[in-house]
Parts: structure tokens; sequence; C-alpha cells
């Protein structure tokens, strides 16, 4: 067994996701923004939180009764989280994932409870919210519920310290939603060999025992077949180019140099497949289909696709149609 | 066509636009699904089941996004399936819902798609830069251009043909108070000039990025006797796929394309398509893939497409329009994209197409999706009257 | 309604497998699979895959998942981002619209690359839950502690649940987790997420399995036994847990009545449980009897890949029909947060 890459890999889109809310969802971040934990009577009296904009059982829309409520509640259920995840979770200190129903509502809303210790958890437990006095209209308005003793009542929002000096705020319509997942990705038998031979100056292309098609970068099977690509075969690092085009539009990948420049199908000798890459070293306009290329390899060879760096016109005559017509 | 007969019998889709603002998810897939329900008389306790399609999860970060849209789709206690079949989602979802039907297990299906775009951003979405994967370095317009420089070379088609459907499609769109883009001073020049993206791809030659919803009802027989508006029966539905790179895989003309068309139209009883249909709905979200679906699916022979693009056939008052809606060029809420082929394909034969209603003769429509690289397809032929 | 039957299955699991991409992880089920099911690809008539994007954190991992198939000519093709238990749906209902007669269906998904238990966060309500970043684990238990709290079992009864998976699994060569484990062996361990241990939970998981359908008499000429699907429903629950009776699974309830599990006594269940207590959960939800075998290849407390753990279920059932050790079936699968979506699968025998 070939042995293989491994590779981090983040999956985050820049800056998080920008999500509009809706008129419900909406009025319940804005009851946060000001304080309020707002619910909605539902047609059959019930009275949900978080109001969704349907009601669950019915998939009617929700109406307009909307109720104040708590702001103290009961623990329906819980889990204690030992240890937080930075940049998830945003207490810093262990804490418990707790369904709280509001005093005033029938359902429970899923959120944290700041309670020091996983002793002092329990089912039926009264909470009630801890607010920020930095509030966006988020979920998170409310830091943490934390315990009530005995008699004890809630404490009332703080006021709220970041309101806008000089602007009407209207209701909240939207939220920022950062998602960053981590991964560690294998590359797999085929795409490793062909990463290591690009590492030594060399193209690794492979064909299933049943068969004369060569893939160049196979990703480990024939795909017409499903047939594993087990045999190895080198093909050339030269080739034809099938058909390409020019780009115009700058910042399309760091990697892309300064337009205007060529991206191309290329047709490598010894290969059944074709392959993406820039061509360069030749006035874009006077690039043709048919052009000969061969590959630009880097100065320092890595066992990755930087290897190749772009391809080039050999200087050869073109080849005739007819010899790549079928790769089209 | 085998099993059960089909219909669409209530039809629903979003005003689409570059961001829809107004709303949530739910909010959005919603406004669809109602307006569907109200064309088929029906509400939500009438329906037995519910399809959703979407292109990627990671376009507005929810995975498996049918799990937290079950409350607004009217799903809970009912059957729920999320298709996703890349940009041939659309059709593909559709397709699967009249299966339910066709199949004899259920009677009526709500079938939605789609995107809301402006939560991410499509271009992020699509190629996420991922390890060990040759680096995407021309973008998604570097995959296509090439495709269509060699469609270019092959047929010996004029460059100006992929700016008439640009053109036509745009205008075509301004009879569809939906559809996103309204362009009325568009006109060749205007194509001409616009900037050069990936040559021979220029900007209005590609399609926009919208947020948008598309709803049906699907019904069965019984269903469809009973419905409050026309229907649309179906009389043909196919997918097929095929590897996205593979040796002598011709990109610009692939057999799974031929093969689908084939499928449906033989289903349908369709021998010329030019002839035996009013109209056609089809995924062009770059102009010049109107002459080559028109080849792909044998409107006319190999080569000859632009010559039909050219000569007006497919212009709203031709004599095979081509997405008369405005299409994918106006309209592109991606995993809706598809759908919306095959609704507004329901629609015209419907004859509730509205403003860009066509003259109706035989009475039949195609709608088409397709995706990836061009290796995903899903297309139905739909009728005024039910099949023979 | 056609007559459908499973007539082959094969599947892949390990705890880590860091050595194939995804096209090399399904080509080797795929065929085995087919090379058990006694039909050539050409006689396939329809392709259906699950799968989820996030596992891999990119998007289209169905689309070259399909190079380990071989889609040429092309095929009849789709996809689901669902558990491959709902492909196999899809493709069931493909075959009952007279279409086609054999269907190859396929899941298939690493959950090693990434941390599972947080990708799966990307599933829950956008506004109101998935910004405080609860996880997979989190979510189940909270299921988990309000059900001992109402239903009186104790940590104990989950022990002894993780510890039968364990036995279970030592038995099955694919199995992740395994051992001569008992309860106390379990209590031993330290609660993780309260009221759960680590052998409450499903171990990591990655693997794909592969499943062959065949209608009528395509199912009796390639198989002596073929395994009869008689009842495939599946229903999905809202999706907030506040609003849900938290403390049973109403949609697997439903799912279970309308495939008519209760009609004839159910011998053996394979249940897509990936926590001790959804064991006791869907013994009721299905209304399996004490005398039903439950689990015999140890569950997904065993071996959990995701996105095929459901479609084995369907399998593990099948091949124990298929081999006359059970006349009578049902395999079961879910998806979402707290068994929110739940698919009942009755098989039985001749």
């Amino acid at each position: 067994m070939t042995q293989t890459f491994v590779s981090h890999h983040v999956l985050e889109y820049p800056g998080g996701y920008t999500r509009s809310v809706g008129p419900v969802v909406g009025r319940f971040l804005t009851g946060l923004r000001d304080g309020t934990l707002l619910g909605v009577r539902l047609a059959d009296g019930r009275v949900l939180v978080p109001p969704t904009e349907y009601d669950p059982a019915t998939s009617e829309p929700v109406g307009d009764d909307w109720v104040e409520l708590g702001p103290a509640g009961r623990v329906e259920s819980w889990t204690w989280v030992a240890q937080p995840r930075d940049g998830k979770h945003h207490l810093g200190r262990p804490f418990a994932f707790a369904l709280v129903r509001p005093d005033g509502a029938d359902t429970a809303m899923l959120h944290v409870v700041d309670a020091g210790s996983e002793d002092a958890m329990s089912i039926g437990m009264r909470v009630a919210p801890r607010w920020r006095a930095e509030r966006i209209g988020h979920v998170a308005d409310i830091e943490a519920w934390v315990p009530l003793t005995d008699g004890e009542e809630p404490k009332p929002a703080p006021p709220r310290t970041n309101i806008p000096a000089d602007e009407e705020e209207g209701d909240v319509t939207g939220l920022i939603s950062p998602m960053r997942l981590e991964y560690h990705l294998t590359a797999g038998q085929a795409t490793s060999r062909y990463l290591r031979g690009l590492g030594e100056g060399k193209i690794i292309g492979g064909r299933a025992e049943n068969s004369d098609e060569v893939y160049a970068a196979s990703r480990g099977t024939d795909p017409k077949t499903g047939e594993p690509t087990s045999v190895e075969v080198e093909v050339q690092d030269t080739g034809v180019i099938t058909t390409f085009c020019i780009v115009n539009i700058p910042g399309l990948s760091p990697l892309a140099p300064e337009i205007p420049y060529a991206s191309a199908q290329i047709l490598l000798d010894g290969a059944n497949n074709s392959f993406f890459g820039l061509i360069r070293g030749v006035e874009v306009d006077d690039i043709r289909m048919g052009m000969r290329v061969r590959a630009v390899w880097a100065d320092e060879l890595v066992a990755d696709h930087t290897a190749i760096k772009w391809w080039e016109p050999t200087g050869e005559p073109d080849a005739p149609f007819e010899h790549y017509k079928d790769y089209l | 066509m085998a099993g059960q007969p089909v219909a669409v019998v209530g039809i629903g889709q979003t005003h689409h636009r570059a961001a829809r603002k107004d709303v949530s998810m739910a909010g959005l897939v919603r406004e669809a699904a109602v307006e569907a329900l109200e064309d088929a008389g029906m509400t939500w306790a009438d329906i037995d089941a519910v399809v959703l399609g979407k292109a990627p999860d990671m376009f507005e970060g929810v995975g498996m996004p049918e799990l937290y849209l079950a409350d607004a789709l009217g799903a809970v206690g009912k059957p729920m399936l999320r298709v996703h079949t890349a940009g041939s989602v659309g059709g593909s979802t559709a397709i699967v819902a009249a299966k339910l039907v066709q199949s004899g297990v259920h009677e009526r299906v709500l079938t939605v798609a789609y995107e809301k775009q402006s939560e991410s951003n499509a271009t992020w979405g699509l190629s996420v830069p991922m390890p060990f994967a040759p680096p995407l370095v021309a973008g998604a317009g570097g995959y296509f251009a090439p495709i269509i420089r060699a469609y270019i070379h092959r047929s010996g088609a004029p460059r100006h043909i992929g700016h008439l459907v640009a053109v036509k499609d745009r205008r075509a769109a301004l009879r569809n108070p939906r559809a996103h883009l309204h362009l009325p001073d568009i006109d060749l020049a205007t194509v001409e000039e616009s900037f050069l993206l990936w040559d021979p791809l220029r900007y209005l030659d590609t399609c926009p990025s919208s947020d948008g919803a598309m709803a049906m009802v699907m019904g069965s027989e019984s269903v469809a006797r009973s419905a409050p508006n026309p229907v649309a029966w179906v009389h043909g539905m196919a997918m097929r796929s095929e590897p996205t790179m593979f040796a002598r895989r011709d990109q610009v003309n692939p057999q799974a394309g031929k093969d689908c068309a084939a499928d449906v139209f033989a289903q349908a009883g369709i021998t010329d398509p030019r002839r035996d249909l009013d109209c056609a709905e089809v995924y062009v979200p770059f102009s010049w893939y109107e002459p080559m679906w028109l080849e792909n699916l044998g409107f006319c022979a190999e080569g000859d497409g632009w010559k039909l693009t050219e000569a007006g056939a497919t212009a709203p008052d031709g004599d095979i329009p081509w997405n008369p809606s405005g299409g994918v060029l106006s309209s592109n809420p991606i995993g809706a994209s598809g759908m919306i082929r095959f609704g507004e394909a329901a629609q015209q034969v419907r004859g509730m197409a509205g403003d860009y209603q066509v003259p109706l003769t035989t009475g039949k429509a195609l709608g088409h999706a397709y995706g990836g690289g061009s290796q995903f397809f899903a297309m139905w032929v739909v009728g005024a009257e039910p099949p023979a | 309604m056609r007559d459908v039957a499973v007539v082959s299955f094969a599947y892949s699991a390990v705890a880590k497998d860091d050595v194939h991409n995804e096209v090399e992880l399904i080509g080797p089920v795929v065929r085995e699979a087919m090379a058990a099911s006694g039909l050539a690809k050409s006689e396939i008539g329809f392709t259906c895959s699950g799968s989820f994007d996030y596992l891999q954190g990119g998007p289209f991992a169905f689309v070259s998942g399909l190079d380990g198939v071989g889609a040429w000519p092309p095929i009849r093709e789709s996809h689901v981002e669902m558990d491959g238990a709902w492909a196999l749906y899809e493709a069931w209902i493909a075959i009952q619209t007279g279409e086609v007669d054999t269907a190859l269906v396929y899941g298939f998904g690493k959950s090693s690359p990434g941390d599972l238990h947080e990708v799966m966060t990307v599933q829950y309500d956008p506004y109101y839950v998935l910004p405080l970043w609860p996880s997979m684990v989190d979510m189940a238990a909270l299921q988990a502690q309000a059900y001992l709290a109402e239903s009186g079992h104790t940590e104990r009864d989950l022990a002894e649940i993780a510890a039968a998976a364990q036995r279970a699994g030592a038995s099955n060569p694919k199995a992740v987790r395994a051992g001569n484990t008992t309860a106390d062996d379990v209590l031993a361990q330290p609660v993780t997420h309260s009221p759960l241990r680590d052998a409450d939970i499903a171990p990591i998981t990655d693997g794909a399995a592969v499943l062959v359908l065949a209608a009528d008499d395509v199912a009796r000429r390639v198989s002596e036994r073929p395994a009869w699907i008689r009842g495939i429903e599946h229903r999905i629950d809202a999706h907030g847990l506040g609003v849900r009776d938290l403390t049973r699974v109403a949609s697997a309830e439903a799912a279970a009545s309308a495939a008519k599990v209760g009609e004839r006594p159910v011998e053996v269940a394979e249940l897509h449980a990936q926590f001790s207590h959804e064991v006791l959960m869907l013994r009721d939800a299905l209304g399996l009897a004490d005398d039903v075998v439950v689990n015999p290849s140890g569950g997904p407390l065993a071996a959990n890949g995701m996105m095929s753990a459901g479609l084995i279920r369907i399998g593990e059932v099948a091949t124990r029909i298929t081999s006359g050790e059970f006349s009578r079936g049902v395999a079961h699968a879910t998806s979402g947060p707290c068994l929110q979506q739940n698919l009942v699968c009755v098989l039985e025998g001749e």
C-alpha cells in the first residue's frame, strides 16, 4: 500500500454567512436586543418559544400574538460540556446545554446554563437569563441562564450599551453566522502516486488491467468501468492543447498570473484524458487549439500541484484536428 | 411511460432577486410552496409527502436543510426526501416527486427546490479549494469556456451566436415579472460591449446569481381530474449520468444528454422535437449552451444548432421557442433553476404562462436540467392532454 | 406493489481510513456487491446513492463517488443528501414505477477527517441553535437525560445496551468497537456527556455500503432466498427539540405503523441507534417484543459509517433472512438531531 498524503483543510466562508431572518425570527431577535424574551401564541393557545415562522404541528403561520415570557424558566433537560470549544462556544468555562422552558411558554428553547459545576444541574431547576449589556439581536444576547435560588428574583437586562447614537435603529433583519470546520483529508492511493511523481518531475498515470486507456492524475478507478487503475503508467510531460479560454478576470485564484492569461485542456502524450493547465510563454492571441506544449517544472520540485508551473509551446507543428477531435 | 399517470396540478415560485433580504430560508421556500398549494386548491393537510431539492449545502451553510425546513414545508409526520444531483437537481427533484405518484405510492406530493445564494457567494460555494485537487485557477467559466470554444470550432458557428441568445432570453424575461434580470435596453451591441470575462464568454453571456424557490404539486390521475386549474400531464421523464472525466469524453455533446433526450422523447411519442413540441425550457447558463443543447437534444443535426438560433427559430415568436420565461440567463437560484425549467414548461402547456405564453398547437413542452461538468441530465415532457 | 428484494449486500467499516480517497473507498465494495449479485453491470436499471458533503468539507462528494461505480455507457442515476437508506427508498420507488427491475444502491462517508460531532452541528436551526454550537452528542445527551427521567431507565440500562453491542460486535469482523464487555465495564467509564459515556456513543467509522435490489422474477433468478421488502416507510418530526416530546419517537412510531411492523411477529431488528438510549426508545417506537434479537451485528454502537449505517441495517437484516437464520425482520434508519427522521423497512423470506 502506497503511503498517502494527508492535508489540513479549513472550510470557512470568509466573514461568515449573511443570514436574513424574516419577520418572525427578526421580532424575537429584536426582543432579545431589547432585553425581553418573546414567545408567540399559536392558534391552539400554546405559546411557542423560540418562535419559528410556522406552527410545528399544523404548518400554519404563527400569527402576531406576541407574549413576553419569563424571564425565569425551568430546565427540562440538560447535559454538561466539560470542555468548551474555542471559537464555537461563547462561554470560556464548563457549562451545560439545556432545554429551558421560560415561564409562560409551552415549549423549551435550547440554550446554555452557567451553573459552575455539573452537580448544580438538575431537571426542574429554576434558571433566569443573564443578559449581556452589549446586545446585537442574537440568541447569545442572553449570555447564559443562571440558577435561581428559592425566592430569588431574576435580574432584568442591564441597559444596552451599544445603542447607535445618531441613527434610527430598525428591527433586526439578519445575522452573521461564522462557520469554521477543520479536516485532515487523505489524497488516497492513486492521487498520492501522482503527487509523488510530480515531486520527481514525472507525470504518473494509471490504467485498469482490462483497458489500455491511460488516465493522467487518476483518482483510483477507470471512471468508465469503476475498475481500479492498478497499472502505473508514466505519461509524457508534453501534449496538445485541445481547447482553452482566455481569462480576463483578476483575482480568481492566488495562483493566477496577471490577466489576460490562458487556461487550457491538454491531452498529454501517452494519456487518454485531458488535463487543465495554464499556458504561458506565448501571447494569448497566438494560442491555438492543436498547439504542442510542454510542462515547465518548478525549480524546486515538491510533491504537489505547484510542481508544474505552467505549460509553454514546444515550437513543433500543431497537431491535426483529427488527433484530438475525440477529446473535446 | 410506465406506471400510474401523473400531472402537475399546482405551481408556485418566488420573485427571484440577487438577494431576498426580506425572508429567511423557510420564508423563501414557503412563498413558492404556498402559491403551489393555492394553485392546486389544497391545504397542507392534503399533501402526502414532500421532496426537497437544492445544490450544495455549503451555499447557505445549512447541512441537510430538509431537517430544519420540515416544519415550514408541512412535512411533519410525513415522508420527506432531499435530492442533490448538482445543477440538474431541480429537475431530478421534480422527477423523484413525480415517481412517488407514478409508482402508485402517493396521490399528492409537494416538491420544492431553492437556493439562497446571497447567504454566501456562489463562486465560493462551487469552488471551495480542496487539498490534492488541481487548483481551479480560472473559476467556473474557466471550465465551460473552453468547451464553448470547442463547439465553435467544431460547428463553424459565427462568434455572435452566443450574444443573440443573451439578448433573446433577456428580452423574453421582460414579460416575466418573476425574473431576476430585467434589462429593457439590452441589444446585440450591449452584449458585445460587455466585459470579456472568459474569452469567448462575455459578461452578458453568463447567468446571474439569484435567491429564489420553485414549487410544484404532483397529483395522481384522480387528483388531476378534480383539480381547480388546468393541469400538465407528464408524458415522459428521464435521468442520465456519465462520469465527469473519462477517455474520449465528448464534452460538447455528451452521450448522457443524448441518451436522456432519446429516452424522454420515446416515452412521450415525440419523433421530431422541433415539430412535436410547442416550446422548451432548457438549462442554458451560458448563452452558447442554447445551440449546443439544440444539437444534443436532437432539435437539429449536429453542427446546425447555431443556425436555428440565428434564424430566430428559438425566439418567443419562432417555430420552437426556447426559454420564453427568460431562462437561466435571467434567473439562477442554482438549486431551483432546473425545477423552474420543469415548472415553466408545465405552465406553458397549462396555458398559464401569462405574458410569455406561447401559442399551443401540439400542447407539449420540454423541461430540461443539467449539472456538474455536463454529466448529469434530467428531463421531462409535459402535455395539456393526458398521455394516450 | 411489485415484490422487491435485497439480493446482494457488501460493506466496509474501519475506524479511520487514511489511505483511500472516497473513490477508492467505494470501488471495492461495489465490485464485491456486484460479484455477489449474479447480475451484470449492464443489467442494473437504476443507481442511487447517499452522501453528505460536510463529511469531506467540500461540495459534490457524490460526483467523484460515481467514479467508483463506472457510469459508462450513461446510467439512470440519482443521489440524495441523506443516508443510503433513503437512496434505497428512491430506488424502491423507481422499481415500483415498472420502468426498471433492478437497482444498485450505495451510501458512503468518512467520519474521521473532521470532528464529526461538531460537523453535524451544521444540521441545526441556523438562527437559534447553530450559533450556540451544540454537538451531535450534546443533542443526544439532552434526549437521553429527558428519556431516563421520564421512563425510569437508568444509566445501568444504557450500559447493558452498550456492552451488548460490543459483545455482538465481537462476532462481526467489521466492528470497530467490540469485546467481551460487561455493563460494569461500561459503568466504570467516566460520564462524558451526562448521562452518556464513551461506550454509549457510536464510534467514529469510515466506510461504504452497497446493496442490490431486484424485483419479482429477477430476484428469484439470482437468489435462492431473496430478502423481500414487505413494507418501507419513513416519516419526519418537527425540527426543534423544544417542541417535540423528546421521550418518544413519534415519526418512528408512525413509520413502523405504516410499514405494518406489528402485523406479524418480528424475529430480528437492526436499529440505527447511535446512542445507547436510542435502542430503548426505538424498541418502544417499533413495538418490538422482548424476544426480538436486536442489533446482532453490534449495530452502530459497534460500527457507524456515516451515510452508510442506515443502509447497512437493511443489509444486515437481509443477509440474515437470505441465510435462513430468520424469516422476518425489521431494519431502521435515522437522520437529524435526536431521531428527527426515521425510516422503517420490513423484510421477509419466502
